[in-house]
């Protein structure tokens, strides 16, 4: 075990390393370089030619790369040109944000996705499969900020029913600890808050879960249909063995090894949907943050948030294989 | 683990069920008075950059500070004529180099400090002061706009500063003083930026530079989170949460005037344009700007408040004429004034309130020169003057914005999709050029790189000088042609002291540039605001400066 | 999208478990089934429609598309839409354009970004699959290493939420019709290169390789004649399911304005993300795009899944 995560912690610096270099290459290669994309609005030539001194941007290549990365190393990853604060800072700051809505996707997802796919697949053919499966075709095809969109229109402006945008009511005064708003609540007792910040949540999380939940389904209910083939299944069943412990201990146990994989993998997919949820309903996360970024190329904040990202993603992997393994001891990882 | 799955399945719906229910109450029980005064929420388009108004020049900013930050002059509510704020009275000697100024009494700041003369100068002397950040165009660019330069100018091509000191006289009287006169003053003087902070603020100040490297600007901690910064305004800011992209305000019991009529006042952002008016329809704010001129009447007829402001902006079309030579015959430049349709533009595009503009300054500005006919939209015109200049298959490159919506300008993409097929109805082929607003489009435009482009401006102050001396007090990149009779007329109105002198050489002015006519000015026109149906809107504002003070529940 | 590895490792593995040793019987056992699934018939047939329309749709079109011909009959900043009528079928647009006519050419626009870019990322990432998996499937040091490398760089590009690899795109190459289709595609090239590169190595392990590789034919010869092939079934599969992704990704690029550039020419992601500035007053005028983005999504995605289901002989009822 220890040695797969030091094994994989060492992979991980290659990978870091080629994105460094990636990402410097293409901040160089920007139109304007550098020196236009931070001095903005009135760049003289003169100007320029200072901020590109100052920067070192008159020295080679390799020296601007040694620099970049030493940087990088440190955790410095620049001064966003929209808020003129460290972009480690900022992200930081609004990581809570994404982290609670993901997590609340990916709840959703898997609350509902699973029991669904697996009904499906135990009445393989009935209206309920016949729904779940073009329920989840649908999800995957609807682009989300438009189901996002119509969400906050049926549910907030006609129905009322939840808040149209946020994620905190304004005359709640919450007490902010961790800044998980809902976890903050329950940790101070402010259950007002926390209930506040949960119906922030729900919309937002119901438009980012839809691929997800699409997913989970499908993986679910192909899965469980493989099981349900496997002779384990059949000779359990057939030692008459109680149909639920059957269903349990062999048909869910091994359909969800593949799922769990697949949940893993869907953060990167789940970040792209924050981006377009949390811009329609102004969830002060980390993916507005990135729309703003992206409207104001602010290019400090795109790079410190793709190394950022990167990082996370090779984490979230490494537990999910360390999870697999122990799931499933038989499962090797290469 | 022998409980029957359906059961738990069965469970698990139920508890979903339950959960939606219980959840939809839950958020009518949230949106109920808990006693304490109801805050009234306003959805910004973008969060503040900073909470200090001397380092801004962006509208989101200034609306909130302007909250708890009062400058020398302000102006009438609902108008733009200049009224007392911190100074009951101004007065200029007759070379327009001294002003003074008779400060209001008994006026304290957020921070308990006294409000006088010394804090006056306290202020101005530290913006003239200003070192190594402080110096970028970003962060001082009011000061620069007013004043020129600094007491010590670190880049060459600053110009030397126009401020000559400031002067305490008595506890009450202050004197500003410039080294030659400019139509800049008084209006500068009520500038949000030149908003005046307590001394002790100020000092607090001083230890927490922004922390500049060459390559970006950081700002200093005191301008992100509430607590340091101390004006003399109706509200005090209370608390910026970031993560939840709300700034907080709670009235002022110490305020000179008459006292915020709500207690607390919350500036949230809301992205997009939809999420505003939805919000505003689901009543979770009372009120946003900038709305969409499509759902004017929309709004109006479901209850919502749509007040009309007047109008104080002007919205043009500007050649380069360095990008494209074609545009130094004026016949060319003629041929495409008469190509553009403006009142399609104007009746289809812009705010009920919308007028077609004949002059690069809104009929609300004194110096705005009745005799100007308007060009006419004739497109045979337009051929026959391509005709005779000679010139075929006219090519231009046309940038626009994309993703903005200004004051002046509500759909920039369709007014540029309106103006090209215009275009192409006279045979000039139009290259599409769509740039993000901030800074790929204001910097390439600004650098004359686009043959054609959108742009436009909100008056800052009721001076002529505000609109056309920008552009047309020398030559301009932007604009890339040079034309001394069109400058010297400008520079003449500017240097001008006396005001109804200067008035009737703003006229003039106008006259030549529309004579040369480097542009076209499109329109002006009123850039919507909305409230919701529970609340007493405050008097809006031509320069869209709400007092929000004025606001209350009804 | 990263989502989609989930399928792709699944996929790769199952065409080698088929019990068939030549590619081409597996095909026409999948055909077989494929003509019996009605998900695969309503999607071919979505697509056949989507298809046509693309092609002859300009033709079609009873106007010009770009002509603002009825722009003193709409009033936009009053809320005055002009809705379906004899001569527009759909209405017009919010510049007096016609809808229905706008709508036939942005099926053109809206295919072409979908294929253009899936055969972007199919081509690259089947190149850099192949390349890994031909490398490692001959084995010795120097394909290890070779495959680590294209690995690690595939791995990189996978990290990246996909939104953010076509922003970076579309910042160095400027905003054009063509940076949607690269950005679109590069998204999609680790998918490909994954899929392909396991798809190679479950082959690599099934008997007639090892069969063949017992009656001593060269390792290369069973590479390129034999793995390769029977590999690019699941390969296919997955580019008819990339088609509907590349379709609402290119969607997404133009709601945060990175579509195309000049909005007269009509595309259904540009058309969708502008119309949803005036849903209340012209909600039709985003539901038509909408619509067809829903439809022909989901026509890739029924032949895709029926596709994949015809090929894994594990699902068969």
């Amino acid at each position: 075990m220890l040695r797969l995560v030091i094994r994989r912690l060492l992979q991980l610096i290659p990978t870091l390393f080629g994105l460094s270099v990636l990402l410097f290459l293409w901040l160089n290669k920007l139109p304007g370089g550098p020196a236009a994309a931070m001095l903005g609005e009135r760049a003289t030539p003169e100007a320029k030619a200072r901020v590109e001194a100052a920067l070192g941007l008159d020295q080679p290549l390799w020296v601007q790369y040694g620099r970049f990365l030493g940087r990088l190393v440190k955790g410095d990853l620049g001064t966003s040109s929209q808020t003129g604060q460290p972009v480690l800072d900022e992200l930081v700051l609004r990581f809570p944000a994404t982290v609670e809505l993901g997590l609340s996707a990916i709840l959703i997802a898997i609350v509902v996705g699973i029991p669904l796919g697996y009904f499906a697949a135990r009445r393989r053919g009935s209206w309920l499969d016949v729904t779940a499966v073009s329920g989840s075709l649908l999800g995957i095809c609807i682009p989300v900020f438009f189901l996002a969109f119509l969400l906050r229109m049926v549910f907030s402006v006609h129905l009322g029913w939840f808040p149209a945008f946020g994620r905190q009511s304004t005359g709640i005064n919450a007490t902010e600890v961790t800044g998980f708003f809902v976890l903050d609540g329950i940790l101070t007792g402010e259950f007002d808050a926390a209930w506040d910040a949960i119906n922030h949540l729900v919309l937002p999380a119901l438009a980012l879960s839809s691929i997800p939940l699409a997913i989970i389904v499908r993986m679910t209910r192909a899965s469980v249909l493989e099981v349900l083939g496997e002779d384990y299944v059949r000779t359990a069943e057939s030692k008459g063995l109680s149909n639920s412990v059957v269903r349990v201990r062999h048909v869910l146990r091994n359909a969800l090894l593949p799922v769990v994989t697949a949940i893993g993998l869907l953060t990167g997919g789940l970040l792209s949907g924050a981006v377009l949820t949390e811009s329609v309903f102004s969830f002060g996360g980390i993916g507005s943050f990135l729309k703003t970024a992206i409207d104001a190329r602010d290019y400090p904040v795109l790079v410190g948030f793709i190394m950022f990202i990167a990082m996370t993603y090779v984490v979230i992997n490494l537990i999910v294989d360390l999870a697999y393994s122990v799931i499933d001891p038989r499962v090797r990882v290469h | 683990m022998r409980i029957s799955r359906s059961r738990v399945a069965k469970t698990i719906a139920a508890t979903l069920a339950v959960g939606v229910i219980v959840t939809a109450c839950g958020s009518e029980r949230g949106q109920e008075d808990d006693g304490g005064g109801k805050p009234f929420v306003f959805g910004a388009a973008g969060d503040p950059r900073s909470l200090d108004p001397s380092l801004a020049s962006d509208g989101e900013t200034f609306r909130v500070t302007r909250q708890a930050f009062e400058a020398l002059i302000e102006h009438e509510p609902g108008g733009s004529e200049m009224a007392p704020g911190l100074a009951e009275k101004w007065s200029s000697n007759d070379g327009g180099t001294e002003w003074t100024f008779n400060l209001r009494k008994g006026v304290k700041f957020h921070d308990g400090e006294d409000f006088n003369a010394a804090a006056v100068c306290a202020n101005y002397d530290r913006w003239y002061n200003w070192k190594g950040v402080y110096q970028f165009d970003a962060i001082s660019y009011y000061w620069q706009k007013v004043f020129d330069g600094f007491a010590e100018n670190e880049n060459k091509d600053l110009p030397e500063s126009n401020y000559a000191g400031c002067e305490a006289k008595d506890d009450h009287t202050a004197v500003i003083k410039v080294n030659k006169a400019t139509a800049n003053l008084p209006g500068g003087f009520s500038l949000q930026a030149f908003a005046i902070h307590s001394p002790k603020a100020i000092a607090a100040y001083e230890k927490d530079k922004p922390s500049g490297a060459a390559d970006s600007i950081n700002y200093p901690k005191y301008t992100q989170e509430a607590g340091t910064v101390a004006g003399t305004g109706p509200f005090r800011i209370v608390k910026w949460n970031k993560g939840n992209k709300e700034i907080s305000l709670e009235k002022f019991d110490d305020y000179w005037g008459d006292k915020a009529k709500v207690d607390k006042l919350v500036f949230r952002t809301i992205d997009t344009e939809d999420g505003r008016r939805q919000a505003l329809q689901a009543g979770n704010i009372q009120g946003y700007d900038l709305v969409a001129p499509g759902d004017v009447k929309k709004l109006a007829d479901q209850g919502f408040q749509v007040p009309v402001r007047d109008v104080f902006n002007i919205f043009y079309l500007a050649f380069t004429e360095e990008q494209n030579k074609a545009f130094a015959d004026k016949k060319v430049r003629m041929a495409i004034a008469h190509a553009i349709d403006k009142e399609n533009i104007v009746n289809t595009q812009l705010p009920d309130g919308g007028k077609v503009a004949t002059q690069f300054m809104p009929d609300t500005i004194e110096g705005y020169s009745d005799k100007i006919q308007p060009i006419k939209h004739d497109p045979e015109q337009s051929k026959k003057l391509l005709d005779e200049a000679g010139v075929k298959n006219l090519k231009v490159d046309f940038c626009y914005p994309t993703e903005v919506t200004r004051p002046y300008m509500p759909a920039p993409a369709d007014i540029f999709q309106i103006m090209k097929s215009d275009l192409e109805g006279v045979g000039i082929k139009v290259t599409p050029k769509p740039m993000k607003w901030n800074p790929d489009y204001i910097e390439t435009t600004r650098d004359g790189k686009c043959g054609l482009y959108l742009l436009g401006w909100t008056g800052d102050f009721n001076d002529g000088y505000n609109f056309i001396g920008t552009w047309f007090g020398g030559y301009q990149k932007e604009w890339g042609f040079r034309d001394n009779t069109v400058f010297k007329a400008v520079k003449a109105a500017g240097a001008e002291p006396d005001v109804t002198k200067r008035v009737e050489l703003y006229k003039k002015a106008n006259e030549v540039i529309m004579d040369y006519l480097p542009g076209i000015p499109i329109s002006s026109s009123p850039p919507s605001i909305a409230f919701g149906k529970d609340v007493n809107p405050p008097k809006v504002s031509p320069l869209t400066q709400e007092n929000f003070a004025e606001a209350s529940f009804k | 999208m990263s989502t989609k590895t989930d399928k792709i490792d699944r996929l790769a593995e199952l065409t080698a478990r088929s019990e068939t040793s030549t590619g081409a019987s597996l095909w026409v056992e999948a055909f077989r089934r494929l003509r019996s699934s009605k998900m695969a018939i309503i999607g071919a047939c979505v697509i056949a429609l989507f298809v046509a329309l693309a092609i002859v749709g300009p033709w079609l079109a009873p106007y010009s598309a770009e002509a603002q011909t009825w722009r003193n009959e709409v009033f936009r900043n009053q809320g005055i839409f002009v809705g379906p009528r004899a001569e527009n079928w759909f209405g017009l647009d919010h510049l007096g354009r016609d809808e229905f006519s706008r709508f036939l050419v942005g099926a053109r626009q809206t295919l072409l970004v979908g294929v253009v870019a899936t055969l972007l990322g199919f081509t690259v990432g089947a190149l850099l699959g192949g390349l890994s998996g031909a490398a490692l499937t001959l084995g010795g040091r120097v394909g290890r290493r070779i495959d680590t490398v294209v690995m690690r760089f595939i791995d990189m590009m996978l990290a990246l939420p996909s939104l953010l690899l076509a922003v970076s795109v579309a910042a160095v190459l400027g905003q054009s019709l063509t940076t949607v289709m690269i950005a679109v595609g590069v998204v999609q090239i680790p998918i490909f290169a994954r899929l392909l590169r396991g798809a190679m190595l479950a082959q690599g392990g099934s008997d007639y390789v090892l069969a063949a590789r017992a009656l001593g034919v060269r390792k290369r010869r069973i590479v390129f004649s034999q793995i390769l092939p029977n590999s690019l079934s699941p390969v296919i599969v997955q580019a008819t399911l990339c088609l509907a992704t590349a379709i609402i990704e290119a969607a997404a690029l133009s709601y945060l304005g990175l579509g195309n550039p000049d909005p007269a020419v009509p595309e259904w992601g540009v058309m969708l993300a502008q119309s949803q500035e005036f849903f209340d007053a012209a909600p039709m005028l985003a539901v038509y795009p909408a619509l067809g983005i829903i439809i022909t999504a989901l026509g890739f995605t029924l032949l895709g899944e029926a596709m994949r289901e015809a090929l894994d002989p594990k699902l068969r009822s």
